[in-house]
């Protein structure tokens, strides 16, 4: 025993980082959460909470239940797989809704909609359908093409006049 | 009412998707099981047309705060006289689209960009704390309510797809649209992709087209020299994308 | 527009590592180096630099408290930073900072220092009244035991603990340079050789440290400087920073010689953007002018009040420098695209949370602690006010 004689203070030193362990091994069973480590080095429930999160587009499925005619439609013209929701934007609050039509979407605006994938760009693929600006200045898209199903039968009268440029790219 | 419930229930797939969808279900469809999905994505650089859908979709879905992105599209422009030095741009990632063009003399193409979702991701490797991971049906997730807010993860990302969140102060990305692909539906980007160059893919699905697709083109993932295992698959992607 | 030259990725514009990470591993290098300095005396019995061994300490423990702050100040969420205690990530450099730094904190250094003191602590715990004595009461721990048996073992268990320590600093200030040297999407960041400049640089700034300290709290006493003392810490200053300086040069001389895919971006930022803090200031005024001033104390008999005057300002230029390497390292690794195809720039805000108020205020805490530190725990043998019996070393 004499050799410990003079490590009483040493020991209680020691003494203090045990009891500073058990103290920490007590706190840290209370506080890691449970589901930590369920799956891996984290907590599996912030799986399921990610996966809970609300939403906002409904899906192209939802809207055709309801509209079969415009997806009848389209399913046939160059749009078929276009979604409705890339043109017309989020519709789950009007899917989802009792009676949508509280939630009536807003219709878009083909002057400006139609743009945002078909203006010419060199930067686009050779094959996509693209229209310059020369393409019938100041009319709506719609005017001529129905949006759900763009390509049309027969060019219409005023055009054979015009010297506008037709769509460029694109099968026939 | 009645007439629309009924339609759906002839569509297996989506009315699973539905009805917990419209039941507000808060946790993710009952026949989803984590082990059977590995999810990654394809993207056709031939078929994208800088539209910016993807990144406005994504935002809308996701409440992507402004000025960060969980995916954007970057418009390269490569000189074939200096093919390694591309001028890239990504105007606000994109989402308003692209200006206009009209040089056919150089070479021009698209890049839609989003998390990775590497197997062997930098990024949660270094996390201190075990609040981002990949989950077992292989999405790089962070988790919102255990998160430090280090910023180590975005410095360890190669492909710049994490930020801090400048609300709450956590790492955010791109999570796959978990709360929709765990639901059967596919993400906000490529629902929205009006020409189909992004694809949600599955490699555990034997019937996945994409396992079709690896097999008959010329695929390569970003940085491979990263080794991260990306699973963000592109088509015909040019050597000067960085 | 947004500072931003060429292309960078969309979410890189802004940085993510402000002037707080900057200071981060420079105090933890303060704390490194001090503490290898203290060991010259106890391990390697370089008996001229005793009278820094104290205030080595002292100065190793102040800036340690303050080490962790500004991570703390850095991070979204400060209230769950102990999750790095209770679920530490096995595979993250990072998540070592808890363990290393309370291993350090107190298996090392306040081990360490109360060893050295307990012979002064249990004397005041029973010369000093009110609260200051009940303070010293509670750290003799309830053990008086101070018989030249006890202070032997004392002696022996310190020796221990120095040796124990040295790669402990090592590990400490490493690990620092590992977190940013095993970030492989980072090519600035990116080299084996980061944990290895990190240690030696820190030595080199901590041993300045504590030898400026030692000069300007001298002179604040109105005593005599030693100057035995300070040449010997100014020699090992010298081949340390040789050391460092080498192995600096190794990494930058790799880089250049090797021009990866990310060279041309690299160079051209530490040419711009870079200029002023990394070849000016760091390697012409950080890094060679004290080198060679230190070369010239080495090689030349110089008259004492020159050298005192030389090692002030080598030893401050080196403060300087090392600063500026670690605000290269970690502000230089966030200027320039992952792309490496643009740049983007570091606005350094005045006062908000990570602003250079706070950097500049946690630049001062160290200091408030060390006087604080020295006054409850003397670190000058040669004070006559109490009355201790010397300590025995």
């Amino acid at each position: 025993m004499s050799a410990f004689k003079n490590t009483g203070h040493l020991l209680r030193f020691a003494g203090l980082f045990v009891i500073a362990f058990f103290i920490f091994l007590i706190v840290r069973h209370f506080v890691v959460p449970k589901s930590f480590g369920e799956y891996g080095h984290y907590r599996g429930n912030a799986i399921k909470e990610d996966a809970a999160r609300p939403s906002y587009y409904a899906g192209h499925e939802a809207c055709e239940g309801c509209h079969s005619d415009v997806a009848d439609k389209k399913s046939h013209g160059k749009h078929a797989h276009v979604n409705c929701e890339a043109c017309h934007g989020p519709q789950l609050a009007h899917a989802s809704a009792d009676d949508p039509s509280k939630h009536k979407p807003v219709l878009p605006d083909t002057t400006v909609l139609c743009k945002q994938c078909h203006a010419a760009s060199a930067a686009k693929p050779k094959n996509f359908p693209q229209v310059g600006d020369d393409h019938m200045p100041g009319m709506a898209c719609k005017d001529c093409h129905n949006p759900h199903s763009p390509a049309m039968d027969q060019a219409p009268a005023e055009k054979t006049a015009s010297t506008s440029k037709a769509p460029q790219g694109g099968k026939k | 009412m009645m007439n629309r419930r009924q339609i759906l229930i002839l569509l297996p797939a989506a009315a699973i998707a539905w009805k917990s969808v419209l039941a507000g279900t808060p946790e993710m469809s009952p026949n989803y099981k984590l082990s059977e999905h590995w999810w990654s994505m394809l993207i056709d650089i031939t078929k994208c047309i800088g539209c910016g859908n993807c990144v406005r979709a994504c935002s809308q879905e996701n409440n992507v705060p402004d000025g960060h992105f969980r995916t954007w599209v970057e418009r390269y422009h490569v000189n074939d006289e200096n093919m390694t030095e591309p001028v890239v741009i990504s105007p606000e990632g994109g989402i308003h689209g692209f200006p206009a063009t009209t040089d056919t003399s150089d070479k021009y193409f698209f890049v839609p960009k989003l998390c990775n979702h590497c197997a062997d991701s930098p990024c949660t490797q270094v996390c201190p704390v075990g609040a981002t991971f990949i989950s077992p049906d292989g999405v790089v997730m962070v988790d919102r309510t255990y998160c430090l807010g280090c910023a180590y993860c975005v410095q360890a990302c190669p492909y710049g797809c994490r930020y801090i969140h400048p609300e709450l102060e956590v790492a955010d990305k791109c999570d796959l649209c978990y709360h929709r692909i765990t639901q059967g539906l596919t993400t906000a980007c490529c629902e929205n992709c009006p020409t189909g160059a992004r694809q949600l893919a599955d490699l555990k699905d034997p019937k996945d087209p994409i396992h079709e697709f690896l097999r008959t083109h010329s695929v390569q993932v970003l940085k491979p020299q990263m080794a991260t295992g990306a699973k963000v698959f592109y088509n015909e992607l040019d050597g000067s994308v960085h | 527009m947004n500072g931003v030259e060429g292309f960078m990725y969309p979410n890189e514009i802004g940085l993510q590592w402000s002037i707080l990470i900057v200071l981060y591993p420079y105090i933890t290098g303060l704390v490194a180096g001090a503490f290898i300095l203290a060991s010259l005396v106890r391990i390697f019995r370089v008996e001229a630099v005793r009278p820094t061994y104290r205030l080595a300490l002292l100065t190793a423990l102040s800036f340690l408290l303050v080490a962790p702050l500004p991570l703390q100040l850095h991070l979204g969420h400060p209230e769950r930073s102990p999750e790095m205690y209770f679920t530490p990530h096995s595979t993250s450099a990072m998540a070592m900072f808890g363990y290393v730094y309370l291993w350090y904190l107190m298996a090392v250094l306040v081990f360490e220092i109360w060893l050295d003191y307990r012979a002064e602590i249990v004397h005041f715990s029973k010369t000093k009244k009110g609260l200051v004595g009940f303070i010293y009461k509670v750290m003799t721990l309830g053990s008086t035991n101070v018989s030249h048996k006890a202070l032997e073992l004392d002696e022996k268990i310190g020796w221990i603990v120095t040796l124990i320590g040295i790669p402990s600093a090592f590990i400490l200030h490493g690990y620092v340079g590992f977190i940013f040297g095993s970030i492989k999407a980072n090519p600035w960041w990116n080299s084996p050789l980061m944990p290895v400049v990190f240690i030696f640089s820190a030595m080199v700034s901590g041993i300045s440290a504590v030898m400026l300290l030692y000069m300007a709290t001298t002179k604040l006493r109105g005593l005599k400087i030693d100057i035995a003392c300070v040449d010997t810490i100014a020699m090992y200053l010298f081949y340390t920073f040789i050391i460092d300086f080498a192995v600096e040069s190794l990494d930058l001389i790799h880089r250049i010689y090797e021009a990866d895919e990310s060279f041309r971006s690299l160079n051209f930022m530490v040419h711009t953007k870079l200029y002023i803090p990394h070849i000016v200031i760091q390697i012409m005024l950080g890094t060679l002018t004290p080198l060679i001033l230190l070369a010239i104390t080495q090689l030349f008999k110089l008259p004492e009040f020159v050298r005192k005057r030389i090692y002030v300002i080598a030893g401050s230029l080196i403060m300087v420098g090392v600063f500026a390497m670690r605000w290269n390292v970690v502000i230089g690794g966030q200027l320039f695209s992952k792309s490496f195809l643009g740049y983007t720039t570091y606005k350094l805000a005045l006062v908000t949370k990570e602003g250079l108020l706070a950097a500049i205020a946690l630049c001062i805490l160290p200091f408030i602690f060390l006087y604080a530190l020295q006054h409850f725990l003397p670190p000058w043998p040669e004070k006559d006010n109490t009355g201790v019996p010397e300590a025995t070393h």
